[in-house]
């Protein structure tokens, strides 16, 4: 049900995220079974993460590794001693029936996440805390005909998942709306793929999230009764979800109600939230230090190896800074590129070298891209190097070509036919700029149009075009265009 | 602090996941109670400046390499489930989310 | 028949060390070794129940490899030795229950690293012995698939948790049994069965395939009948192992070689605390009787301090029993082990847990969950941690005026079947052994004298004497110190080999009353 937006105006919506991410390790975190998405059932498992009798854990170096380098890259502070510890609780898809995560001393606190809305305004959202965890089992619910717990008769498990290494993030309560809640999002995505921390697939689970919702009047300090909305199976979910339950919150309170603290699940299929737990059950998970495991140590010079790792002006808001606020790329273009890494590297490359965002921009996402998408090959694995592309904007900038003599050059370089400079030498292609020599073109065109001249003489000013197409067809297309119609212009008053 | 020598046993056994009988709930309670007396010993103790120990051994960052080992075979695994359907360890259904 | 019986009786009374000798100059083969020994446990562990499972083909197999292997010219540390194993260690293909129902009919699918370091040693696997259910407890009648009796008296308990792989060792079913100790579940048997029982220094011996009790108290160590064979089995089974993260990466220094015949230059501590006299005054005699020994041996006796001894009881007793809460819960009828069904998952978890715990195993778990719960955590858990930080640096303390401590390994010979019904009476066995294990310091148990304690026993009416230990402890890591001045002691005094074990006895010739189970 949607608010009227006079209604929604009179309040504020206060929302945090929680992320389950799973980090992209060869192996599991306490075990040397794969990690990999897919695969037949229940065979992916060892005695440790099975939980047999008499097993130990092991951490996995590369995905405390890669916790450093998200934490650091959202600069948040690391501290010099992290453990693990126990969450004690029952579910079938928990082999030890506790799952070893971080309680008190997490590998990663602060640290702050930017992001872009659609109009590009530029937000920021604070982050609490990113710790390291490992994953439950799968289980599947039958019986029941819809897949949910409620309904079946039992449940399939599925312990491949068991065990692989997962961070959690948890975001102070920074977002106020469904846009800035997706908005965080997608930078969180952008960053861990630019990171190799993740491949962040909410379709294939590694990514998983839960917002906590509440609202509050517009001006007011405190805070309103928070919910917990979980089963939002894509950022499209979290956008209707979180907007659903805004309305709602408003609707009870409009209506004179009180908000519940409960968990809601959203459906899907019927666009609203559901009511998961008919009161609030406390969990007391027992956490204590797990025995079986040591501390961590992370020393200064450790994390300085790690800052080296991070590339700064790639992180997706520098990079939008600069594209967006710098070069006026728009929104969508900027984030075309941001989202394509190996392009955008090369884009970062052309600028450097051609010093022209606009003429890379426009190539790059333009003719390149293009190509790329007939020849099956990507722009970066191609033949137009990032220099030559610069050499090519040069020779357009110093107007030696003309854009569609451009377009001719660029199909040539991707044949591999050799530098701009060179093929334009070779070819001709030089655009001609000699007055003398157009003038002959256009001498011959007028006397070849006499019906086209009498139309423009007689007001149809828009000839000019086509007369214009005419020249350059005569001079194959190398005559300076700007120069025709100036030619023509003055010929024809 | 004063500790108590009670301990809610039922509460305890359904944390624990434990089902006792009211005869269990009894005599575990009195035999508890009795441990917690000992226990409580403990209280006498000036602990003021102490650490706890996590552990013994002083090590740090215990880590193995990101290298995929051997799996168990699904054969030998679904051999030890009590209850399976094919390839899948099967449970008595879920009734909310467990705590 | 007798002469045979003798013949097979000196074989199977060969320890370790003689067995490897043996079997590596060719004098004898393993599957000479083996046969020896299986006809032995069949002829005699009926009445002892030292094994829930005897692996009769597992050890012939592993002799006749050991056989190849020696007869390619390799020399095995522990060739043809026959191994009892606890059965909370996992051994591929072999029913490893942890003395449990829930556990009665799992067969492992992997090895524990120990056990794994003995048969590549060499080691004969003969038989998965008997415990305390999940090793809690001080005399093996936990153990909720068997009994285990008392090889020197057979109405009496072998001590626990470790109850089956002493009493097989005592019994001359194996050179070398494999026990655990979180409390004291070694060293308690060890002396209640004549036996020498080391549990090493915390993390010197993995515990990956050992089922978890209270994983920072945990350790796998040797019962063997000689100090010599217990250097030789440290050696085998101790060192670092990936494969667990507290194991400790520290060189593993070769203490069969630096056995010692006297304690010179040595200064060995007498706790304070650790008052004799209450014992009563036979058994405080003896112990009086053991330090005046060690002097004879050169010794200085030290008096030292251990402050907060009379809080190991409380300080272990929250502290073993909130890691097992965790440990144990693993046990859900999910995955493996026992199932009883239920209407849903909940219900089944419950059911399963009540029918394959027994009522030890039940109390801690409950004790346990209690102590780290919400609101008591910091009074319970973190306090005990704390005062377990005070026992190490007491032991530090004390350590700076001597090189090793001496105590009583139990406050009591083996005593009689259901004798401690009280769950606490039974906790206060540990009361010696449990400070040395919350510091993770090395110790072990070795045979200091005899005891004719009242009591019935069984066979021809008259009390029999039963043995009685000595602990001695060394600052972490020294193991090597601990071996040397133990064996010296041994080799001494004989103790030892004063008596034999009931079992051989030619006068034992009726079946030991059965007992009846435990109930709560």
């Amino acid at each position: 049900m949607t608010v009227a937006e006079n209604v929604r105006t009179k309040y504020e919506a206060v929302i945090g995220i929680e992320c389950h991410v799973e980090l992209k390790t060869k192996t599991k975190m306490f075990c040397a079974c794969e990690n990999e998405f897919g695969g037949e059932p229940n065979t992916k498992v060892c005695p440790v993460c099975l939980a047999l009798p008499g097993a130990l854990p092991v951490a996995n170096e590369e995905a405390i590794e890669h916790m450093l380098v998200a934490g650091l890259a959202f600069g948040a502070t690391i501290p010099a001693f992290s453990k693990f510890d126990r969450k004690n609780y029952f579910y079938p898809d928990m082999p030890k029936d506790y799952q070893i995560s971080q309680y008190d001393m997490p590998l990663t606190q602060g640290g702050i996440v930017r992001y872009w809305l659609e109009d590009g305004t530029m937000n920021e959202c604070r982050l609490t805390r990113i710790h390291l965890e490992e994953d439950t089992g799968k289980s599947t619910h039958a019986g029941g005909g819809d897949g949910r717990i409620a309904g079946s008769t039992h449940s399939l498990i599925d312990f491949n998942r068991a065990g692989v290494p997962l961070m959690e993030c948890v975001s102070e309560p920074d977002i106020r709306s469904a846009d800035e809640a997706v908005g965080y999002l997608e930078a969180l995505k952008r960053t861990f793929v630019l990171l190799g921390v993740s491949d962040v697939k909410m379709e294939e689970g590694s990514l998983r999230c839960d917002a906590n919702v509440s609202i509050r009047p517009v001006g007011s300090k405190d805070y309103g009764t928070k919910t917990e909305i979980k089963n939002m199976n894509s950022f499209r979910s979290v956008h209707r979800a979180i907007e659903s339950e805004i309305d709602r919150q408003i609707a009870v309170l409009e209506s004179g109600g009180r908000i519940v603290q409960e968990t809601r699940g959203w459906d899907e299929s019927q666009g609203v939230t559901h009511s998961m737990r008919s009161k609030e059950q406390a969990h007391d998970y027992r956490y204590f230090p797990d025995p079986d495991l040591v501390p961590m140590e992370i020393d200064a010079s450790r994390l300085e190896k790690v800052k080296r790792v991070i590339p700064d002006a790639h992180l997706p808001w520098n990079r939008f800074a600069r594209y967006h606020g710098e070069y006026g790329l728009d929104v969508k273009q900027a984030a075309q590129l941001i989202d394509n890494l190996p392009l955008a590297d090369y884009f970062d490359k052309s600028v450097e070298a051609s010093k022209n965002p606009q003429q890379s921009m426009n190539f790059v996402l333009g003719d390149l891209s293009r190509l790329a998408n007939e020849t099956g090959t990507p722009v970066h694995e191609s033949a137009v190097t990032p220099q030559s592309l610069a050499e090519l904007i040069a020779l357009v900038e110093g107007k030696t070509i003309n854009s569609k003599i451009a377009k001719e050059l660029l199909q040539r370089m991707w044949n591999g036919e050799g530098s701009p400079k060179a093929i334009v030498e070779k070819e001709g292609l030089a655009q001609t700029s000699d007055t003398g020599e157009i003038e002959k073109f256009v001498a011959e065109v007028l006397s070849s149009n006499e019906k086209a001249v009498a139309d423009y003489k007689s007001g149809k000013t828009n000839i000019l075009g086509f007369l214009t197409g005419q020249v350059m067809k005569a001079s194959r297309g190398k005559a300076n265009p700007a120069l025709v119609q100036d030619l023509l212009k003055q010929k024809l008053s | 602090m004063s500790l108590e020598n009670k301990i809610d046993v039922r509460y305890v056994a359904k944390l624990a996941r434990i089902a006792l009988t009211d005869e269990e709930v009894k005599r575990f309670g009195a035999q508890l109670g009795d441990l917690l007396e000992h226990v409580n010993v403990l209280s006498e103790l000036d602990t003021a400046s102490v650490p706890a120990t996590a552990q013994v051994v002083e090590s740090r960052n215990v880590v193995r390499q990101d290298v995929p080992g051997e799996c168990l075979e699904r054969d030998v695994v679904l051999s030890m489930a009590p209850q399976k359907q094919g390839p899948f360890f099967r449970v008595p259904r879920i009734i909310a989310e467990e705590g | 028949m007798a002469a045979l019986r003798q013949a097979q009786g000196d074989i199977v009374r060969m320890t370790a060390v003689e067995i490897a000798a043996a079997v590596n100059s060719g004098k004898t083969s393993a599957a000479e070794m083996t046969d020896a020994v299986l006809a032995h446990v069949d002829a005699v562990d009926d009445r002892i129940g030292a094994f829930l499972t005897r692996l009769h083909e597992v050890a012939r197999a592993a002799a006749r490899r050991v056989d190849e292997r020696v007869r390619g010219g390799e020399k095995l540390p522990l060739a043809g030795v026959p191994i009892a194993v606890k059965d909370n260690m996992c051994l591929t293909g072999t029913r490893t229950t942890a003395g449990s129902k829930i556990l009665e009919n799992w067969v492992a699918p992997y090895t524990c690293t120990a056990v794994q370091r003995i048969l590549d040693a060499g080691g004969i696997p003969v038989g998965k012995a008997n415990m305390d259910e999940f090793a809690m407890g001080s005399s093996c009648e936990n153990s909720a698939l068997g009994v285990t009796r008392n090889p020197y008296d057979l109405s009496r308990v072998p001590g626990g948790s470790s109850g089956g792989s002493v009493a097989a060792v005592a019994a001359y079913e194996a050179a070398i049994g494999l026990g655990s100790d979180t409390g004291g579940s070694i060293r308690e048997p060890g002396a209640f069965c004549n036996v020498v029982g080391f549990k090493p220094t915390y993390g010197r011996v993995s515990r990956y395939g050992l089922i978890a009790f209270a994983s920072s108290l945990d350790q796998i160590g040797p019962l063997t009948r000689t100090v010599e064979d217990a250097a030789l089995a440290y050696e085998a089974i101790s060192g670092h192992d990936p494969m667990d993260s507290t194991s400790i990466d520290r060189p593993v220094e070769k203490a069969s070689t630096a056995l010692r015949a006297d304690l010179k230059g040595l200064r060995i501590g007498i706790v304070k605390q650790f008052v004799t006299e209450k014992l009563g005054p036979e058994i405080h005699a003896l112990y009086q009787q053991s330090y005046r020994e060690l002097e004879q041996l050169g010794a200085t006796l030290i008096d030292v301090e251990l402050p907060t001894a009379d809080y190991g009881l409380a300080t272990y007793y929250l502290i073993a029993p909130a890691e097992c809460s965790s440990n144990l819960a693993r046990f859900d009828g999910v995955r493996y082990g026992l199932r009883v069904e239920g209407a849903d998952v909940g219900a089944m978890y419950e059911a399963t847990r009540a029918a394959g715990f027994g009522p030890e195993v039940k109390r801690r778990i409950l004790i346990g969950t209690y102590a780290l719960s919400s609101g008591y955590y910091d009074a319970y858990y973190v306090k005990a941690q704390k005062a377990r930080t005070m026992f190490a640096n007491d032991f530090k303390r004390a350590f700076e005026s001597c090189d090793l401590i001496a105590s009583p390994a139990a406050s009591s010979p083996a005593f009689q079947f259901n004798a401690k019904s009280d769950p606490y009476s039974m906790y206060m066995m540990d009361y010696y052994t449990i400070p040395m294990s919350l510091a993770g310091l090395p110790a072990l148990s070795v045979p200091c004298g005899w005891i004719t304690p009242e009591g019935p026993s069984t066979g021809s009416g008259q009390a029999r004497p039963m043995p009685m230990g000595l602990q001695l402890a060394a600052p972490l890591f020294e193991e090597v110190r601990l071996l040397a001045a133990a064996h010296a002691y041994e080799q001494s005094t004989k103790h030892a080999l004063k008596y034999a074990p009931s079992v051989c006895h030619p006068e034992v010739s009726k079946d030991p009353e059965p007992v009846e189970g435990r109930k709560s």
